[in-house]
């Protein structure tokens, strides 16, 4: 019996939104991940309030789960249109959990009696209870857990959802196989958190010495400063809904100027709005992280779904040349360290650092280890001790970083000016100070690119394949490049979770030392690649490119790598 | 005691004749009048002849982007609530450019005294129609007249219900002064429109246009009635009503913060026990 258990499952819950798809979702994974499981969620929504088709995937394994799949082991379909559009990436030994009520003819169906189990109002409980007793979790757990997320003042609720889902798990002991059953997880971590990457990106940021953020509400990086509001009392933090991003990052630099570490999150299109007072911030030389998590453009494009495409302009955004440093996730943990680490930097090099996330991650429930809170990087605003008198804000400095005092805290004034300055921060139209005042900016990009993340290189020198990615494709990357090593294939990746500044000295060596050179990206155009090209000369010519608003998955990567090897042959 | 002379004097980018020199002087006494200190004080500004008023006294400064003092003087006004911030700067930067943050501040009522230097041209542009610009108003870039109706700031915020809203006049400046000095101490969103000539601009609103109108509110009159300060707000011909047109005692948006009433945002380091509890609210 034990040997048949399984280690690795896709389990898809889909419905109308409004059936409470997400809560089902949330309650499982937590579920799977206080048992000691870990998780990769990838919900896919469609943006209405109410109805329309939505889906909550969660790949389960024993053993560290690192990306999203796109056929599934268990189909919950809480409608029929969860049927109709997922049936055909059931896999092959997959089951498909119906509500019987919904009619559909197919004797290889799980056919579950919602109506007898419950009242309609508590299906998504009951298919909780379902998928629970298929996987074999330890009731009482998930049990406590609906106490604790649905328990609220309503004691009758928590109650009446109890019933339903012991009824449904006794139903299914009896009705379904038990050849779905999780085996019992290896290499668990204690204490282990469930996350997604927004969640982990506020974390990150108040844990990076955040007091103040502004924002205007975009799907999908509202959530990012919708944990900061639910923290904001305990940990003495201001989050203000600005009336649009252009207030919004404008306040965020009037906070910071007074000496509160501060952020925006928002998307594409009201990134675009935020676009002058990035260059404000460079230019007054505030510091200010700017989280973007990308949607599918142009203009309003898909606004709950995912892609890569904003790559080309954060690293444009913002009239005029000044240094930045821009830094791409590929995980929740790195949502954690990064978020931290631009805060770091933006206080260090006083100036707009970014953080550039995007849709699956943002959604994307994964296990996590606990952070180490106390050595994360911190924004350190270094208070000059020693000021030379009359203070110069704007002094120039060998590595272009000036002693930076905060208004009103001393008896020496802090000027600050969107216009070029003197160094006392007075508007001048003097162009040799000019000159002196772009090269001292200029010089502080010298110091972050001292700083940068190496990226990430995995496989072996001198390999036949080396896959390219950045940001939150890192997963699918890698599995894509485990499963084709298992085959014997002589593949690497390389990714980048920071992508500007690009080092060469720390990777050219891969590009070149490999047979083939593939660029991974969630985009039509190859941005990161053509980055590359630009900033090194070497031209990656093959890429696999994904832009239909869904993540890179593993399937996916071997599918275009399928291609491309037919297309050379051919 | 502040002496005047410690707002420093500096030599100006503006024309002579220039109406911000008397206001600059307004500002200046209003200041020492209410014995502050230079470094108490931050001064934001955006864009417009205005708006480089800052740059020629004494004080913080943060001087912005054309429209966007208001949310930079928000900010920095939560970050640290000790600084008595005054955000300085035009008709077409606070009415135009800035007229979202303008109707956003004036909900938010946060304790910030913004003074709108308002002579109905862009002076900085060379003479093109401001928000405030008079219909008909004939320039280089309307030269059939401005078709637009002006915008009535002091109607609007009125209308609004703002906590503070005066009307002063650069030619008047020791009545313009104690406008700044009473609206540095309201505790809450301070508006005060100051009417200006463009010398080099606006051949129509001259100095003496705004010298045979402009006239002070009699000592009877009652800022708190609201109905009457609608009709005041409304009043502009022969005679325009200089002072304090309408006041209330809304509670700042500072005021109405729980995380503020603990101290400044500047002041404290994140509690990085609390962070870890958060933390372990994920488990």
């Amino acid at each position: 019996m034990g040997k048949n258990k399984r280690h690795i499952l896709n389990i898809l819950i889909g419905g109308e939104a409004g059936q409470g798809i997400v809560t089902v979702g949330n309650l499982l994974s937590k579920s799977l991940v206080r048992s000691g499981y870990s998780i990769v969620v990838t919900q896919d929504y469609q943006s209405r309030i109410r109805g329309g088709h939505n889906t909550f995937s969660i790949r389960v394994g024993t053993d560290k789960v690192v990306a999203p799949q796109e056929q599934a082991d268990i189909l919950v379909a809480l409608d029929r249109d969860t049927v109709a559009f997922h049936r055909s990436y059931l896999s092959p030994n997959g089951l498909v959990v119906l509500d019987d009520s919904l009619d559909i003819n197919d004797d290889s169906f799980l056919k579950v009696p919602f109506k007898e189990i419950t009242q309609k109002k508590f299906s998504n409980i009951a298919a909780l209870g379902v998928v629970c007793s298929l996987l074999g979790l330890n009731e009482s757990l998930v049990s406590e857990m609906i106490g604790e997320a649905l328990g609220g003042d309503e004691a009758g609720l928590s109650e009446e959802n109890s019933r339903v889902f012991i009824a449904a798990t006794a139903w299914t002991d009896i009705n379904a196989p038990s050849s779905y059953r999780l085996a019992t997880p290896v290499n668990t971590i204690n204490g282990q958190l469930m996350m997604n990457g927004n969640e982990a990106i506020a974390l990150g940021a108040i844990a990076g010495g955040m007091k103040f953020a502004a924002f205007y509400p975009m799907t999908p990086a509202t959530s990012i400063v919708l944990n900061l509001v639910h923290h904001a009392k305990k940990l003495n933090l201001i989050v203000e809904q600005a009336e649009d991003e252009i207030a919004a990052i404008n306040m965020a630099i009037g906070a910071s100027f007074a000496g509160a570490p501060s952020m925006v999150a928002t998307s594409g299109g009201g990134f675009a709005l935020m676009t002058e007072g990035i260059s404000l911030a460079a230019m007054t030389e505030t510091p200010v992280v700017v989280a973007v998590a990308q949607r599918p453009g142009p203009a309003t494009g898909l606004p709950t779904r995912t892609e890569q495409a904003d790559l080309e302009f954060v690293l444009h955004a913002g009239h005029g040349e000044f240094p930045r440093a821009i830094f791409t996730p590929g995980t929740v943990e790195e949502c954690f360290y990064l978020t931290s680490k631009a805060f770091e930097m933006a206080e260090k090099y006083q100036g707009p650092m970014f953080l550039l996330t995007d849709q699956f991650l943002a959604d994307s429930y994964r296990a996590v280890a606990p952070f180490d809170i106390e050595n994360s990087p911190k924004a350190n605003p270094a208070r000059p001790i020693d000021i030379s008198s009359p203070y110069k804000r704007f002094e120039i400095t060998e590595n272009g970083i000036s002693p930076r005092l905060f208004p009103g805290m001393t008896s020496n004034l802090v000027v600050g000016d969107s216009d070029e300055h003197t160094e006392d921060g007075h508007i001048t139209e003097d162009l040799s100070v000019r000159k002196q005042m772009v090269e001292k900016r200029l010089r502080k990009g010298e110091g972050i690119l001292e700083e940068v993340i190496p990226p990430d290189f995995r496989g072996e020198d001198a390999s036949d394949i080396l896959l390219i990615s950045w940001g939150s494709s890192m997963g699918a990357v890698q599995e894509a490049a485990a499963r084709l090593r298992s085959d014997g294939e002589k593949v690497a990746t390389l990714h980048f979770s920071q992508v500007w500044p690009l080092s060469p000295g720390q990777f050219m060596n891969h590009l070149e030392g490999a047979h083939e050179v593939i660029s991974i990206e969630s985009n039509a155009t190859g941005q990161f690649s053509r980055l590359i090209r630009r900033e090194t000369g070497f031209h990656i010519k093959r890429k696999i490119l994904r832009y239909d608003g869904l993540p890179l998955t593993p399937e996916y990567i071997l599918e275009g790598l399928k291609q491309i090897q037919v297309s050379e042959a051919g | 005691m502040t002496s005047i002379n410690e707002f420093g004097d500096y030599e100006t980018a503006w024309c002579p004749g220039c109406g911000n020199f008397s206001i600059l002087k307004a500002v200046k006494k209003a200041l020492t009048d209410s014995e502050l200190r230079p470094h108490e004080i931050l001064f934001v500004s955006g864009i417009g002849q205005a708006a480089k008023t800052p740059h020629y006294l004494n004080a913080n400064v943060f001087n912005g982007l054309h429209g966007r003092s208001l949310p930079v003087a928000t900010g920095a006004k939560l970050a640290n609530p000790d600084l008595n911030v005054i955000v300085e700067s035009g008709d077409g930067c606070n009415y135009g450019e800035g007229g979202n943050h303008f109707l956003a501040a004036i909900r938010r009522n946060i304790n910030v005294t913004l003074l709108v230097h308002n002579n109905q041209v862009y002076g900085l542009t060379k003479g093109q129609a401001s928000p405030t610009s008079s219909e008909g108003f004939v320039t280089k870039a309307q030269p059939d007249g401005t078709m637009s109706s002006p915008f009535n700031p002091v109607a609007v915020a009125v209308a609004m219900r703002a906590g503070f809203v005066a009307r002063g006049f650069s030619g008047m400046i020791d009545h313009l002064s104690g406008l700044i000095q009473q609206g540095i101490s309201h505790r809450g969103l301070a508006i005060i429109d100051i009417l200006m000539p463009c010398v080099s601009f606006n051949k129509v609103n001259t100095l003496s246009w705004y010298k045979e109108r402009c006239e002070p509110l009699p000592s009877s009159y009652d800022a708190t009635d609201w109905t009457k300060a609608m009709g005041t707000a409304y009043e502009w011909g022969d005679k325009i009503p200089v002072g304090v047109i309408y006041k209330n005692n809304r509670p700042s948006f500072g005021e109405r913060l729980p995380v503020l009433q603990q101290g400044a945002l500047v002041d404290r380091d994140v509690n990085m026990t609390m962070v870890k509890q958060v933390m372990n609210g994920y488990k």
